[in-house]
């Protein structure tokens, strides 16, 4: 898949299923940890995920379905990870 | 070399949702010590086990972590517990495992390892993993991971055996190393081996096969999602005040009685007074509330536990961004209406600390269970045999302390602009509520109820008896014994301060020992008014006697004080303690007292205006 395909989680449509392509270094780097803690929830690259509802506010809060876990992700973090949508 | 032998101190550690409390209960029963970790707001929980070989075997429940490369104050203990930087080192690391979801826990485990320690894995909830048609092949998992692997269920009765049985063997030595926080690099490559792992042990039916996805869609839906919300806690409020009142009539009906018979049967005196006035009168009219706290906690614990709650909270976020606080905030916040003292505890899962205190400070507003009582006492007063005008009123009491809990917190927060929190809060998979740890919960909650009403209450109902009963030597010999009692005279000196807003003496008496506890406030009046009943009257009801005898301004201004004022000493020492600073404790009291008589003083004057029209 090319890297162009890429798109931001926060920017998946609602119950699409994708698979996550990279977690970039955070710009500011008082994300350092946020990115981390991501990855150690199961954030990581291959892993597949799909949004399984959105909250209130415009695409925040984001209800993440990551493997056997779902998470609650603001906008934010959904934004630090990109993902390739699957067919 | 050292001789192997069994361990004599274990630590359970594992990620929230792991079902580790449980697990704890379920090898420790009642002989459990809770305190704090010195210097930290965390829970410090320990206990002690008996093994199948009769060995007695200390157990330190570790605080819920995702990670040793902590974020929360909770998982900093952890760390620094295994890690031998707070208390001594563990003989055993107990690793639970969700058995249901390994593919996240199983990342926990692998960092375990990695400091030395003995240890052994728990697959707990593996009976529900059967249930969903997951196998794990634990001998395998136990092969790739070169440590013993057990199989436990937290909430059945024998589900500990495996363990129990493992913990009678002898553990190797340690061979500790120092940990260090990992980069992306190590991150990355733990998160692959614990995959590889799981795809090797662990067969299960495809992740779009999960029916907590498709149950998602609904719940957290923005119109079904709040409209599901809004049954949800319509139901447990109806619940709350119908199946509640009727057994708390029973209770009534029972403790009338008792005091009709005990009335009869001993000699006229100070201690058939004691005991009919003061005890019966007194600790009766506080004891009738029982079923309506417990019904309330049956609903919040039913709901935490099915998995429910995080997602309410997750509907809740953005509406509660309007006040400045976040979906985190909803948790604590439910929980104060049954008791401010569990919320605030609760505000220890709110990572960010502007956030936490905000929280704190409008705990006190959510009209928490000793309310109930007083609640309950004057809007029967106030609509006597008409239930649905007294069923708004009490709606609307509850509104009015949510919408002025918004409102303090929106102005808390607006100085204080927040950088950005993340979220990050797991929705853990549904499941069906335990029955057993269901009623375990209820029965602490009942048991902290009852030493409240058997110590607290019970002595200030006697100290308020006394005070009514003994003379005042100030008092100057006219009217009756009640105002030339001592209570009396604190009485007439409290008219100075209450009267503005309409309360009278034997309210604002009644206020001094409600410092305490709230629902003493009934109990004050009950024995106030059972006091200055004749005979007959003793076992007269108070909602009578305040229906006739306060006037409409009055009820309405205490039912008002009551939702604002500051009334209970321990929320006082919880905040202290949590918040660690004076200012804020005195911050919370200050504000709640500033709101309560400004409110009361306008509902009195404004209804009394016109009410006289």
């Amino acid at each position: 898949m090319s890297r162009a395909s890429r798109i931001p989680l926060a920017q998946l449509p609602d119950g699409q299923w994708a698979t996550v392509a990279d977690i970039p270094v955070p710009a500011d780097p008082t994300d350092h940890d946020l990115v981390l803690r991501l990855m150690e929830l199961g954030f990581v690259p291959g892993e597949r995920v799909r949004i399984v509802a959105e909250g209130l506010g415009r695409r925040d809060p984001l209800a993440v379905r990551v493997g056997r876990s779902t998470f609650a992700l603001r906008h934010h973090e959904a934004s630090l990870i990109l993902v390739n949508a699957l067919p | 070399m050292p001789v192997a032998t069994p361990p004599a101190r274990i630590a359970l550690l594992g990620n929230p949702n792991c079902g580790k409390t449980a697990l704890f209960n379920l090898l420790t029963g009642s002989r459990q010590k809770v305190a704090n970790y010195p210097g930290v707001t965390v829970e410090r929980k320990e206990g002690v086990l008996r093994t199948p070989a009769g060995r007695r075997v200390q157990v330190l429940d570790l605080p819920g972590a995702y990670s040793l490369n902590a974020v929360s104050a909770d998982e900093a203990v952890t760390r620094d517990v295994v890690t031998g930087h707070r208390d001594s080192l563990p003989d055993l690391l107990v690793c639970v495992v969700d058995a249901t979801n390994l593919r996240m826990h199983l990342r926990l485990v692998l960092e375990a390892l990695t400091l030395g320690l003995p240890l052994v894995v728990a697959l707990n909830k593996s009976d529900r993993a059967e249930q969903l048609g997951i196998a794990v092949d634990g001998d395998r998992l136990a092969q790739e991971l070169g440590v013993p692997v057990v199989r436990t269920v937290g909430v059945h009765a024998h589900g500990a055996r495996e363990l129990l049985e493992q913990l009678d063997r002898p553990v190797p030595p340690r061979r500790t190393s120092p940990w260090k926080a990992p980069d992306v690099a190590q991150v990355l490559a733990t998160q692959h081996r614990s995959h590889r792992i799981v795809e090797a042990v662990v067969q299960e039916p495809a992740v779009d096969a999960d029916p907590s996805d498709r149950i998602d869609r609904v719940i957290m839906h923005p119109v079904w999602g709040l409209l599901i919300l809004a049954v949800v806690l319509f139901t447990t409020f109806i619940a709350v005040f119908s199946l509640g009142d009727l057994l708390a009539g029973h209770i009534d009906e029972a403790f009338a009685w008792l005091g009709d018979a005990v009335g009869r049967t001993m000699a006229d005196g100070p201690l058939r007074g004691l005991l009919v006035e003061g005890i019966i009168g007194g600790v009766g009219g506080v004891l009738v509330f029982l079923p309506q706290i417990l019904i309330l906690f049956l609903f919040i614990l039913a709901l935490e536990s099915s998995g429910y709650l995080p997602r309410a909270a997750f509907l809740l976020d953005k509406p509660m961004s309007g006040a400045g606080l976040s979906g985190r905030s909803f948790i604590p916040l439910l929980s104060s209406f049954a008791c401010a003292i569990p919320g605030i505890m609760a505000t220890r899962t709110i990572t960010d600390p502007r956030d936490r205190l905000t929280t704190i400070l409008i705990a006190p507003l959510m009209a928490c269970s000793a309310r109930i009582p007083v609640y309950t006492l004057l809007i029967a007063a106030l609509f006597p045999g008409e239930p649905l005008a007294a069923a708004l009123l009490m709606s609307g009491l509850y509104a009015l302390g949510v919408v002025s809990a918004m409102a303090v917190a929106w102005v808390l927060k607006r100085r204080h602009r927040n950088a950005h929190v993340p979220l990050l809060m797991e929705l853990p998979s549904y499941q069906w509520p335990d029955l057993r740890s269901l009623a375990i919960g209820l029965w602490e909650r009942a048991l902290i109820f009852l030493r409240r009403v058997g110590t607290i209450i019970l002595a200030l109902t006697i100290v308020m008896w006394a005070l009514y009963t003994t003379p005042s030597p100030w008092a100057d010999r006219t009217g009756t014994p009640i105002e030339q009692s001592l209570a009396g005279e604190l009485g007439r000196g409290l008219q100075h301060v209450f009267a503005p807003i309409g309360f009278n003496e034997h309210i604002s008496i009644a206020l001094v020992p409600g410092m305490a506890a709230r629902e003493v406030v009934v109990s004050a009046l009950g024995t106030a008014y059972a006091m200055e009943g004749d005979e007959d009257e003793v076992s007269g009801r108070l909602k009578e006697r305040i229906a006739r005898e306060w006037s409409f301004a009055t009820r309405l201004s205490l039912l008002i004080w009551m939702v604002f004022a500051p009334q209970c000493i321990s929320t006082f020492v919880v905040v202290k303690r949590e918040t660690g600073s004076w200012r804020q404790m005195w911050t919370m009291g200050g504000y709640l007292f500033a709101l309560a008589y400004l409110a009361s003083l306008i509902t009195y004057q404004l209804t009394k205006a016109l009410t006289t029209l």
